[in-house]
């Protein structure tokens, strides 16, 4: 299967809700690809985010997890193990006593047998880095931490694709970075699908691929430099866009050309030194 | 300019004795003048928390004093108490410290504490409200009931409604999208510009900081290694590199330009001046080195 | 930083360490501990209690626990120590030992306090050492394991082994966040050392609130994590770590056996 997840006009509306979450979504994610998902708070991000391993059943369309339908409840728990969700609060994630024993927490679901558990716990934790601290109590870690003992737990179940709601939002710079350099080791080490859900567009930079949502629906699909270079249409959203587009756009405005798809800091130089060279 | 705050010498070491003892901060003396908006950063253990918490009396020290308007705050119980009235401190996540039936009720937890009569409490909880964008129809509501960010804009109500002389906010912005954030420290700047308080801003986020203050304290393992304008401390890349801490953007941006042989000014930290500077530097004809 | 309340409790915590004791299989030790109360009820005369405090002593001796720690783990229940020893001394009629003014002490009178007292000091020793030695999910795992059959009769073992473990997950957890809301509430004048009984229950209601609140929320977002990492219940579920008994375990229960067995036989020749 080339797309692992295909999403056909997916509404949904919670129960306690009259206007719908989400309003007819049409996406299909790669294979292997890291897809960023930007959107305000409550444009619906987290409800698909939980439509996507079937916590959530569509109220109408249709969510193909490698093939599967994710309504077909006999198949929940295969498209829960292909699908795994790491969420927001790294505290929320995490019921074992100690680091390794969490991390076996979904393969112990599963009936894996004991000695094919103790392998893949002991890769998962070496993927994110955290070996060393296998027999230590949760509560003794950081937040950035706490994340990567929460994706290493999601590892263990050897999924195809892995989505984050927001995982960074609650942790400080350091706890943020450890857990973008292990979010991209899965994606270009492990192959595996990476869907991030974020409001940090630095974060996104070196996504694949970068999809907007607004209020239900999707406003705008594209590589990172074709989605940030619209800036209105971010900045109407409530979203900011990087410092780096803001500054080529704010200067393009005075009249300058410039290539508002130049996201790092360096190629945002270049760009600019390219004015004060051409006389 | 007034001083409002004043430590000297003050440490704190948590645990004495024991084999978790840590100082968490180390000789620390310095002045907070009436007025000053003020962000203090530095890496997480830095000491940041521990400080602001003797600021409002909420710690006691191990050494060393802390003076409010040249008293000392640790001189009685009565002054300690009551000192969290006039130095008002928001944590990080403050949404979660709502306990009453309804907003109103909740907002007016502080004053009431402070014995004041109901006019009085009234009138402060409307004035709170305000500064931080809650409407009157949500007064009857349960806090229970409100979205995320207006929860965050009740808890800050709830403090600011005590009318302290100094506002100290932990983190405000934390885990906010950035119109949240954005809406968030605007109502701060307005409040301390309308009511003169001193504002400290305890964050990680470099960008905020640097929009924010005029002064910047900068935390590191116990100590402020250093304490100015923010101007001169966001252009130094290398040294918020030696402390790990992030680099603003547009610094990265600038230095990275003067690599490239434009002759931008040195105290660059923000995206409007590194604007105004490269439009400027064009419109004068000025070229590559 | 842990509210004070809670920084110098020894009762029922747990020392990590690499002793024998340590080591032993949970179940082991909690058959064994089983075993260790009987044999103390059935201990009545001196020869017998003897038996058990040498067993007792060596236990503490291999676990490498200060004495000061045991100690000062009996604290709480010193009362009841010194009221058993004073009644049974003065109140055991019997051959008299000693007699002033209205103090009587028999000869039975005097076996009889220290006997008893010392059989309240040696339980509670026994238990202690197991916490001490055993960590709290250790403890929980092996009562898993011996409470199993009970599944039998529709006993919901392995849902309430699941609570257990989460909650001894999430007591550090709730106890910091206990302490950051106090915290906050203090800064907003919240007192909650004056005033009457009535008046400090009232003040408690800005911890408990949120505290409840944030806990619920933890639950559902804890219920909604465990789903989808594919739990399903207990049905189909195995253990990455299995507990194995090993021959120290065997040694150790039989060695308890022993005891039993031998103050049985003891307390039968009355000495």
């Amino acid at each position: 299967m080339d797309k692992i997840i295909k999403i056909q006009n997916l509404h949904y509306t919670y129960p306690e809700d009259e206007i719908e979450t989400l309003r007819g979504l049409n996406l299909e994610i790669e294979r292997g690809s890291f897809v960023a998902v930007l959107g305000h708070n409550g444009s619906g991000k987290s409800t698909l985010a939980k439509l996507l391993n079937a916590l959530l059943l569509p109220t109408e369309g249709k969510v193909f997890i490698d093939g599967m339908d994710s309504s077909d409840e006999s198949l929940t728990l295969e498209i829960r193990r292909t699908v795994g969700l790491v969420f927001q609060n790294p505290d929320n994630q995490l019921v074992a006593n100690l680091v390794e024993d969490d991390v076996a927490f979904a393969p112990e679901n599963l009936g894996i047998p004991a000695d094919e558990i103790r392998r893949r716990v002991d890769e998962a934790l070496e993927t994110v880095g955290l070996t060393d601290l296998k027999l230590h109590a949760p509560h003794l870690l950081s937040g950035g931490q706490k994340q990567r003992v929460a994706i290493a737990g999601i590892l263990a179940m050897l999924p195809s694709c892995i989505v984050l709601d927001e995982p960074t939002a609650m942790l400080d710079p350091a706890g943020r970075k450890e857990v973008l350099a292990s979010v991209h080791r899965l994606c270009r080490e492990k192959d595996i699908t990476v869907i991030l859900i974020t409001h940090h567009m630095s974060e996104c930079i070196d996504a694949d691929r970068v999809v907007v949502l607004s209020d239900g629906l999707m406003v705008a699909d594209g590589s990172p430099s074709e989605v940030f270079s619209q800036v209105e249409l971010l900045e109407s959203e409530g979203l900011s866009v990087p410092e780096t587009t803001k500054l080529l756009f704010e200067l393009s405005n005075e009249g300058f050309e410039l290539d508002l798809s130049a996201l790092s800091s360096e190629a945002c130089a270049t760009e600019i030194l390219e004015v004060f060279k051409a006389v | 300019m007034k001083t409002v705050l004043e430590t000297r010498g003050l440490s704190h070491t948590y645990s004495p004795g024991t084999p978790f003892e840590k100082k968490a901060i180390d000789d620390i003396s310095v002045r907070l003048y009436e007025g000053e908006q003020i962000a203090i950063i530095g890496h997480t253990g830095s000491g940041k928390s521990t400080f602001i918490q003797h600021l409002n009396g909420l710690l006691n020290p191990s050494s060393g004093k802390v003076l409010y308007k040249g008293e000392d705050v640790f001189g009685s119980k009565e002054k300690t108490h009551s000192l969290r009235f006039n130095v008002g401190l928001v944590f990080q996540y403050p949404e979660y410290q709502l306990f009453e039936e309804t907003v109103f009720k909740d907002i007016a937890f502080g004053p009431s504490n402070m014995k004041l009569d109901a006019k009085e409490i009234d009138e402060r909880v409307r004035e709170a409200a305000s500064f931080v964008g809650i409407d009157e129809d949500l007064f009857e509501k349960s806090p229970l009931e409100l979205s995320g960010g207006q929860k965050r804009r009740v808890a800050i109500a709830g403090v600011i409604a005590m009318r302290p002389s100094v506002l100290i906010l932990d983190e405000p912005t934390a885990g906010l999208d950035p119109s949240g954030r954005t809406d968030i420290l605007n109502n701060i700047k307005l409040y301390g510009d309308r009511t003169g308080s001193t504002i400290i801003l305890v964050t990680h986020n470099m960008d905020d900081a640097a929009d924010f203050a005029d002064r910047l304290l900068v935390f590191s393992k116990g100590k402020i290694i250093n304490d100015g304008k923010s101007s001169d401390v966001f252009s130094d890349a290398e040294f918020l590199g030696s402390i790990g801490l992030d680099i603003p953007k547009p610094t990265e941006i600038a230095t990275k330009l003067r690599e490239g042989g434009l002759k931008l000014p040195s105290h660059i930290y923000t995206l409007q001046a590194l604007k105004t500077e490269i439009l400027r530097l064009k419109k004068g004809g000025a070229e590559l080195v | 930083m842990v509210p004070s309340l809670f920084k110098n409790v020894t009762l029922g915590q747990y020392f990590p360490g690499d002793t024998v004791l340590h080591r032993l299989d949970p179940r082991a030790k909690l058959i064994f501990v089983f075993i260790f109360i009987v044999a103390l009820f059935t201990a009545l005369n001196w020869c017998s209690f003897a038996l058990i405090f040498v067993l007792t002593i060596s236990c503490i001796l291999i676990s490498k626990i200060k004495m000061k720690t045991l100690l000062s783990g009996m604290k709480p229940i010193l009362i009841i120590i010194l009221l058993t020893a004073f009644l049974n001394l003065f109140y055991t009629p019997g051959e008299p030992l000693f007699d002033f003014w209205i103090f009587h002490i028999s000869k039975e009178g005097l076996k009889k306090s220290i006997l008893m007292s010392g059989r309240i000091i040696l339980l509670i020793s026994g238990t202690l050492l197991l916490t001490y030695t055993t960590s709290p999910i250790a403890l929980t795992d092996g009562l898993e394991y011996l409470l199993n059959p009970l599944k039998k009769i529709k006993v919901p073992i392995h849902e309430m082994s699941m609570m257990m473990s989460m909650a001894l997950r999430f007591i550090p957890t709730l106890i910091e966040e206990m302490d950051k809301i106090i915290s906050a509430q203090k800064a907003r004048g919240a007192d909650f050392d004056t005033g009457g009984l009535i008046k400090k229950a009232k003040a408690l209601l800005p911890i408990l609130v949120p505290l409840f609140v944030s806990a619920f929320r933890r639950a559902d977002e804890l219920a909604i994590a465990m789903e989808s990492r594919c739990y399903h219940g207990g049905e189909g579920r195995t253990r990455m770590k299995q507990l194995k008994m090993k021959t120290a375990d065997y040694i150790a229960l039989a060695l308890a056996f022993a005891v039993l067995m031998g103050a049985v036989v003891l307390s039968s020749f009355g000495l």
